[in-house]
């Protein structure tokens, strides 16, 4: 990764917050995204990692403050286009396929743009995540592994600019886990995707990314680079989480 | 109403579900005496408004019984499927409306169920056709108000006949509805 490349954010968070009810679950001073990287947000379950995530998808607006995507600004009650909405996509924990064809599956979000060719992309997405012989199988007779590769191909199949995974890996055999996070890498390294990977595993994060952020109690407690993320974190709080000593 | 919370929607489920027993010879009252030319509706004279006694006027009595078994068998079946899987669907990209679609096309199954349920409700219908279509020949006379006619004429054997038809055209048309159920049938 070349330094002019990690100076060019592609989002840029500023006095962030999101509140459920009585509850302030998100409260970020400042954040920017780099184009091209993957940035691994780390932190105990209820941290507020998910959360941002969904922000940072547009699929809920923040309660205050704005995030700038690609030099645009998005306030409290505006949302990008749809257009510009498209170019982001999440994987969550868990699949979440039609109850169609793998196929269809794939092809769902290029058909949804009202491509018709989908085609060769389709086949090329399916290729990337290793299952182009199941494509006629149906998505829910899939083993847990096969199914979130299929709803990797899904999300890759569009070509996002941006592509947010949210525990993509809990749950899956060391075996799939080892797949998902080769598939991931090449697509960052190959297509420049920008990655944000929400993951509660620090031997995840320190595979895959670049920078790490900790979260806790919804505050950005400590980020940086990953070599000294984890092998010279400045805050008490983050070398206990390192160590595996944080008690909650 | 399967897809979002918002206020009173418990209550507008109660109202469906009190529709879905509701007396179908009720609505046909009901409606009978809203287009009346007496009525509420047919003293207004509205030209779009159909004439008691038409063909017209049978329809809106049936979509009346239909509507609330419709609808509430497909909320059922749309509050079935994974709400996450809406999130999901609008992360891909799409708009609230063509998450809408897909997540009816996922709950299928069951909207082919609420429409069977809805088109044997009206079929076997004779009270409300009865009211409001007058059962007049070659007009307003379906095959339940016809087989009533003729067994009270004594005509048992037409009746019988008739009869066969109105099962055979029902069974036809459910073998239709669960061709389009598709494959998911089949899992």
């Amino acid at each position: 990764m070349s330094e002019a490349r990690l100076s060019d954010p592609i989002y840029r968070l500023k006095n962030l917050t999101k509140v459920y009810g009585e509850r302030r679950v998100l409260n970020i001073a400042t954040l920017e995204v780099y184009r091209g990287e993957i940035l691994a947000l780390v932190g105990p379950s209820g941290s507020g990692k998910s959360t941002l995530l969904r922000l940072l998808n547009f699929l809920e607006p923040p309660s205050e403050g704005v995030i700038e995507f690609e030099g645009v600004e998005y306030g409290v009650n505006q949302s990008p286009k749809l257009e510009k909405r498209r170019q982001v996509v999440a994987v969550f924990q868990r699949p979440m396929l039609l109850n169609r064809s793998v196929w269809d599956n794939a092809a769902y979000g290029l058909r949804l743009r009202g491509e018709h060719d989908t085609r060769s992309q389709v086949q090329r997405a399916l290729a990337q995540v290793g299952l182009e012989g199941l494509a006629q199988q149906r998505a829910h007779t899939l083993s847990g592994g096969e199914a979130q590769r299929v709803a990797l191909a899904r999300a890759i199949a569009i070509h996002p600019q941006v592509l947010l995974l949210d525990e993509p890996t809990a749950n899956l055999d060391p075996y799939n886990v080892g797949l998902i996070e080769g598939i991931v890498q090449r697509l960052n390294r190959e297509q420049g995707t920008t990655l944000v990977l929400v993951t509660h595993n620090i031997f995840q994060a320190r595979r895959l990314a670049q920078r790490v952020a900790f979260l806790l109690d919804g505050q950005i407690i400590e980020m940086g680079e990953v070599g000294q993320f984890f092998d010279a974190p400045q805050d008490a709080r983050t070398r206990a989480f390192i160590r595996g000593e944080m008690i909650y | 109403m399967g897809l979002k919370r918002f206020r009173g929607r418990r209550l507008i489920a109660a109202l469906l579900y009190t529709g879905m027993g509701f007396p179908p010879v009720v609505i046909g009252l009901f409606v009978y005496l809203l287009l009346s030319r007496n009525g509420v509706l047919g003293s207004l004279n509205w030209s779009f408004l159909p004439k008691l006694f038409t063909p017209a006027a049978m329809v809106v009595a049936q979509t009346v019984i239909a509507f609330p078994l419709v609808a509430g068998f497909t909320m059922a079946a749309v509050m079935g499927v994974d709400p996450q899987l809406r999130q999901q669907l609008l992360s891909l990209g799409a708009t609230p409306r063509q998450a809408a679609v897909t997540v009816l096309m996922e709950a299928r199954l069951g909207v082919i169920v609420a429409i069977a349920a809805g088109f044997g409700g009206i079929i076997s219908e004779v009270g409300a056709v009865m009211l409001v279509g007058g059962n007049i020949e070659g007009r307003t006379r379906v095959l339940t108000t016809a087989i009533v006619l003729e067994t009270r004429k004594g005509n048992f054997e037409l009746a019988l006949a008739l009869g066969g038809v109105l099962l055979l055209l029902t069974f036809l048309a459910n073998l239709v509805m669960l061709r389009l159920q598709g494959k998911v049938f089949d899992e």
